[in-house]
């Protein structure tokens, strides 16, 4: 089992718009990528699992062509409301670096 | 024309670029410029109390290049969401600033200013009409929340800036737009099929963020063709990799196949990348969807309130290992002496209490699946959110004061419980926003909300040429693309 962290070139997140954030995962090559994706270990349900929200609520992409992986949320609280805390989203994601990946 | 070149200076007007990337980029004789100037990313303050993200002399820095460069060439200057959020301060703010770099650079220019700002009374009729639906996801929007906000705007498409240079624009200065639409209209005005238009316009719109090796903010072009575009960094040290131009696609979007716009969708499900040596990226195959019922997204900012702060830090094991227990108790003793003091004046609901335990779920909040605290000390940020900054700071105080001195069961005796650096020990934040719609309109045409003002500019002298117009709707049919 290796982590995700290990395995990909960049994890990120990022608002998309003031009411979802999103996450990209991408791979420095097909053979990591496809290792990945094969694996079942990241899906939809591993998303929503680390973050504690039903499968349902996330958005969930392989893009081939970008060699990434892509999933979106709703922001807990929107974009600069009271309860925000992170007004980019920039900092959503350390949960998904330790899925492992077999 | 077998090729239709379009730059984009930088990904934010404000951000900088190089002057060489941007000369290189001027040799290569693009057919227009367009500039994004603004985004919903630095929050809704911009957009609810008016004022830019940028400094001004950054702005003007950017804004002087591509005036100049543009007008060297003879070619359209296209800036979209003028000022950060694009409603009409932003844009008159924008348009100060063009007037001055005009005036010191013996500039002339006829220019249009596209506002997009939206009046209260006609998004009432809109919602009356059943004509503004939501987005997923979207916060309630009712009259009540119309009447509340500070201001709307709409996100312009394509058209209102053909219309602008179809009446002798040689400048647009446009209020909030679609980042994409700055960029996508004339090219597809000029016979490139729409899907790649609309996917360079993509790339193009955040300047070189989609290079592999991005260093600072900078210029990018893109040649768009019969079959197909090519997008390349006018700077020669940096490079687009088929894997960098594919994976700007997910950037910013939640869905990373479908990017939707007013006039209809950007299908990138067939699109293939392919490298053009060893530093452009030919990109084919995206289509783009026309709709059938055209839609102006919106986006609204209300005022919360006013807001203080205090910032203070915990040591002490015996409170870290109690943390939720001991914000409960210090919540509980703020309300019992907001009542003391206020009574029936400030009843619980006017008020907010906020409190980030930073060490402990401070970034993610709810998100967070760390449930165990790991560190020895904890940050405490707690906001008092009231009405007005005199109630929020008058909270601030009641909050240090009971967080100072609250009591844990392990010590017997008055203890200090909190460290804070800052004194006073609380900062006043002025007022504070929130973005409160997520809908889209349904306008009688792609205008209506855009109306348009013409100005001939000779140096200091600036001349309004044509009446605002207020737009009954001029009907295009070209607006499909």
């Amino acid at each position: 089992m290796t982590a995700l962290a290990k395995l990909a070139r960049l994890i990120r997140s990022k608002n998309a718009g003031p009411f979802e954030l999103t996450f990209d995962i991408m791979f420095e090559d097909a053979a990591t990528y496809e290792r990945v994706k094969r694996s079942g270990a990241l899906s939809r349900e591993a998303v929503a699992a680390s973050y504690g929200l039903p499968p349902g609520q996330v958005k969930f992409f392989f893009c081939d062509n970008a060699l990434a992986v892509k999933a979106s949320i709703p922001r807990p609280a929107a974009q600069g409301d009271l309860a925000d805390a992170d007004g980019h989203g920039g900092q959503q994601y350390a949960p998904l670096m330790d899925i492992e990946v077999p | 024309m077998d090729e239709y070149r379009v730059l984009s200076p930088t990904g934010v007007l404000g951000s900088g670029f190089l002057e060489t990337s941007f000369e290189t980029a001027l040799a290569r004789r693009p057919h227009f410029i367009g500039c994004d100037a603004g985004s919903t990313d630095p929050g809704p303050s911009h957009l609810g109390a008016g004022y830019a993200a940028f400094p001004r002399a950054a702005v003007k820095r950017d804004l002087r290049l591509v005036l100049a460069g543009a007008r060297q060439l003879g070619v359209p200057l296209l800036i979209g969401s003028a000022g950060t959020a694009g409603a009409d301060a932003h844009l008159e703010w924008a348009f100060d600033i063009v007037k001055e770099i005009a005036r010191e650079e013996n500039m002339s220019f006829r220019l249009a200013l596209i506002h997009a700002e939206q009046s209260k009374d006609y998004l009432r009729r809109r919602l009356r009409e059943g004509r503004i639906k939501p987005l997923d996801p979207a916060p309630e929007f009712n009259e009540a929340v119309i009447d509340r906000a500070e201001r709307f705007v709409g996100m312009m498409g394509t058209e209102p800036f053909l219309r602008a240079l179809e009446a002798g624009a040689q400048v647009v200065v446009a209020g909030r737009s679609s980042d994409t639409a700055i960029f996508a209209g004339l090219p597809i005005k000029h016979g490139f099929p729409a899907g790649l238009a609309w996917h360079a316009a993509k790339i193009l719109e955040c300047g070189a963020a989609a290079v592999e090796n991005r260093k600072t903010p900078d210029c990018m072009m893109a040649a768009i063709r019969g079959d197909h575009f090519v997008v390349e960094a006018p700077d020669p040290g940096l490079a687009c990799t088929p894997q960098s131009i594919a994976a700007h696609s997910l950037y910013e979007n939640a869905d990373p196949f479908f990017l939707k716009e007013s006039s209809g969708t950007l299908d990138l499900t067939r699109s293939r990348y392919e490298a053009a040596g060893d530093r452009a990226v030919k990109v084919s195959g995206s289509a783009f969807i026309p709709t059938e019922r055209y839609t102006v997204k919106l986006e609204g900012a209300e005022r919360i309130g006013y807001q203080s702060v205090v910032i203070g830090s915990v040591r002490d094991p015996f409170i870290i290992r109690q943390i939720d227990d001991w914000t409960a108790r210090l919540r509980d003793r703020v309300h019992a002496r907001v009542k003391q003091i206020y009574g029936s004046s400030l009843e619980p609901a006017r008020y907010h209490v906020h409190i980030r335990i930073y060490g402990k779920n401070g970034t993610m909040g709810p998100l967070e699946p760390v449930k165990e605290i790991r560190s020895h000390e904890l940050c405490l940020v707690i906001e008092a959110t009231a009405p007005t900054q005199e109630l929020a700071s008058s909270l601030a105080g009641i909050i240090r004061h009971q967080a100072l001195h609250l009591p844990i069961p392990e010590w017997s005796g008055l203890i200090t419980a909190l460290a804070c650096p800052y004194n006073p020990a609380h900062l006043d934040r002025g007022a504070v926003y929130r973005f409160n719609v997520n809908h889209v309109v349904e306008p009688d045409d792609p205008y209506e909300m855009f109306p348009m003002e013409l100005y001939a500019i000779d140096a200091a002298q600036v001349t309004r040429y044509e009446m605002r117009d207020t737009s009954r709707g001029i009907r295009d049919a070209s607006y499909g693309i």
